[in-house]
């Protein structure tokens, strides 16, 4: 009876084992395999013309994707310098003065922003830029990518700074040193590496985020001109050419999410290899 | 446990000196000081003196207000959230919980339980710090002031020749003289010690009990401790708390061979705490 029992625990054990095992490969297989699908996909279209020249006028085969490498980088590099200092600076309100009830709301207020849909963030974007200017714009774009960083890098910061030890805030204010200068000089490099991190991933994050460049910065087949003009992005020219009917612009969407793909994951390892603690 | 019959005699004024010495003259003169923790009262209205250039140690067992005292010193127990105080700190004439805390605190240093150099800092930028961070520029006299007081934390000779490397690589105890030469860098005219020793082996705390004395030739040193046979070794004074209260404070070497108050003497002799 009990060997039974025993046999029939261990046949069940086995099973379950099994089980979860298998949905853990098909979590991490996922990544697996839409990066080996786009690598494969992306390599046929992927040469040195590609990354290098303009778009062909429609009906043309070839052209490259040249301006939308610009342009991502210039709609993401102005959505960082817009978003990082704001979330920063909030962090480091909520973390180090942060109390009582406007605290608890702008800490909810952020959480709550993280999870608006993204394309949500871009209309808002659309009707506080967009529609006064009454042009598509970069800028209208980085504020939207922007208004997607500043809650990402703001809760990141404020973690960073909690799990610094109240002590070394202790020993720099026992030495006679104002509170902004233990905050500004002593807190923030000490817990730079971490929030710095955060505020790489979060520009790798909103990097890929299609949605909100719709209607903001738009797309562009030229290069761009300025900040107030639309400008071509990598996700947008991706969604633009994968809905087009013509095959030629399907393999170029491929190649082009090989190089977003490529993009985003160097700056999720890179950030991960720099964070790794170091033994002293 | 043994019961310990509670004394019901009227707190006793601080113990006359048996042998007449000279007197150092009054460094910090606290009167009627109670803190606390929003509506949790912790000190209950204590009065001290402590001398001028001399030791003085505050034992008591655990949650008796010790620490608190201490912090309110330099006003550290501001920092904490929902923290009280209420009295008078004087301080050279001047009440230190009416003066702008960060003066006060270069004036009166501090040096915590555990070893807390700042991890990003070197050995001579953690030195350095409360200058470099008060705005002090000039390279000769940083590199002045970080050697004298790195002497005077006997911790010199040991680290000169690797004073860029990082403070949190050096040991516990090495970690401990440089916190202390980090708070003299500021040339403070009192330093604060709360349990300095509590995380150190005994050859570490040996070491910091004589640099103790020889600091005390330059400056006022008031020292929270655990340990009563530290007390005896270090301390001209020493003052006796229990339960947020001041129950005696005299001359260490009197209040250890002839305590004034019972509680003192049970405390010391090892009937509680």
């Amino acid at each position: 009876m009990n060997d039974a029992a025993y046999a029939r625990r261990r046949k069940v054990n086995a099973l379950m084992f099994t089980l979860t095992g298998l949905c853990a490969a098909v979590a991490s297989g996922t990544l697996l395999a839409i990066l080996g699908y786009i690598a494969w996909k992306g390599a046929l279209a992927l040469s040195w013309s590609f990354l290098m020249n303009l778009p062909k006028p429609v009906g043309e085969t070839g052209g490259g994707i040249a301006n939308s490498i610009v342009g991502s980088a210039k709609v993401v590099g102005l959505a960082g310098l817009i978003g990082v200092p704001i979330g920063v600076s909030a962090g480091v309100y909520l973390a180090e003065y942060g109390r009582g009830r406007y605290a608890f709301a702008v800490r909810y207020a952020a959480d709550v922003m993280n999870g608006v849909p993204s394309i949500v963030v871009g209309l808002f974007a659309y009707a506080l830029i967009v529609h006064p200017m009454k042009r598509f714009s970069a800028l209208s774009g980085s504020v939207a990518l922007a208004f997607i960083m500043v809650p990402i890098v703001l809760r990141n910061t404020e973690e960073f700074l909690r799990l610094l030890p109240g002590t070394i805030r202790e020993a720099a204010l026992a030495l006679g040193v104002p509170r902004w200068k233990v905050t500004l000089f002593v807190l923030l490099p000490t817990a730079g590496r971490g929030i710095l991190t955060g505020a790489l991933l979060a520009l790798a994050r909103v990097a890929g985020e299609t949605a909100p460049l719709i209607f903001t910065a738009f797309g562009n087949r030229f290069w761009d001109n300025g900040w107030l003009n639309p400008i071509a992005t990598l996700p947008h020219t991706i969604y633009t050419y994968a809905i087009s009917p013509y095959e030629d612009w399907h393999n170029q969407a491929w190649a082009a999410a090989l190089i977003l793909m490529a993009f985003v994951l160097a700056v999720n390892v890179a950030t991960r290899l720099w964070l790794r603690p170091r033994s002293t | 446990m043994a019961t310990t019959k509670i004394d019901m005699r009227p707190m006793p004024l601080p113990a006359e000196p048996a042998v007449t010495r000279k007197e150092m003259p009054i460094a910090i003169s606290v009167r009627d000081l109670r803190a606390g923790y929003g509506a949790l009262p912790v000190l209950k209205a204590v009065n001290l003196e402590v001398r001028e250039k001399t030791v003085t140690a505050i034992i008591g067992p655990s949650g008796c207000g010790k620490s608190t005292l201490i912090r309110c010193l330099n006003r550290m127990h501001e920092a904490i959230p929902g923290a009280v105080c209420d009295g008078e700190i004087l301080l050279g004439g001047r009440n230190a919980l009416e003066m702008d805390p960060v003066l006060l605190r270069r004036e009166v240093g501090m040096v915590f339980q555990r070893p807390n150099p700042f991890p990003t800092m070197s050995i001579a930028q953690n030195v350095a710090a409360g200058l470099t961070l008060n705005g002090v520029r000039d390279r000769s006299v940083i590199a002045e002031t970080v050697e004298k007081s790195l002497r005077r934390a006997a911790l010199w000779e040991e680290v000169k020749d690797k004073l860029d490397a990082p403070g949190v690589g050096l040991s516990g105890g090495q970690q401990q003289r440089l916190c202390i030469a980090r708070a003299l860098a500021v040339e403070p005219r009192v330093l604060l010690l709360d349990e300095p020793c509590s995380a150190l082996d005994p050859i570490a705390t040996a070491r910091i009990e004589e640099l103790l004395l020889e600091i005390k030739e330059q400056l006022t040193v008031v020292i929270v401790t655990h340990n009563m046979q530290q007390a005896a070794r270090v301390s001209e004074y020493t003052v006796f708390m229990l339960m947020g209260e001041m129950v005696e404070y005299g001359l260490t070497r009197q209040m250890f061979t002839q305590p004034a108050d019972k509680r003192t003497e049970d405390y010391i002799t090892g009937r509680f705490g």
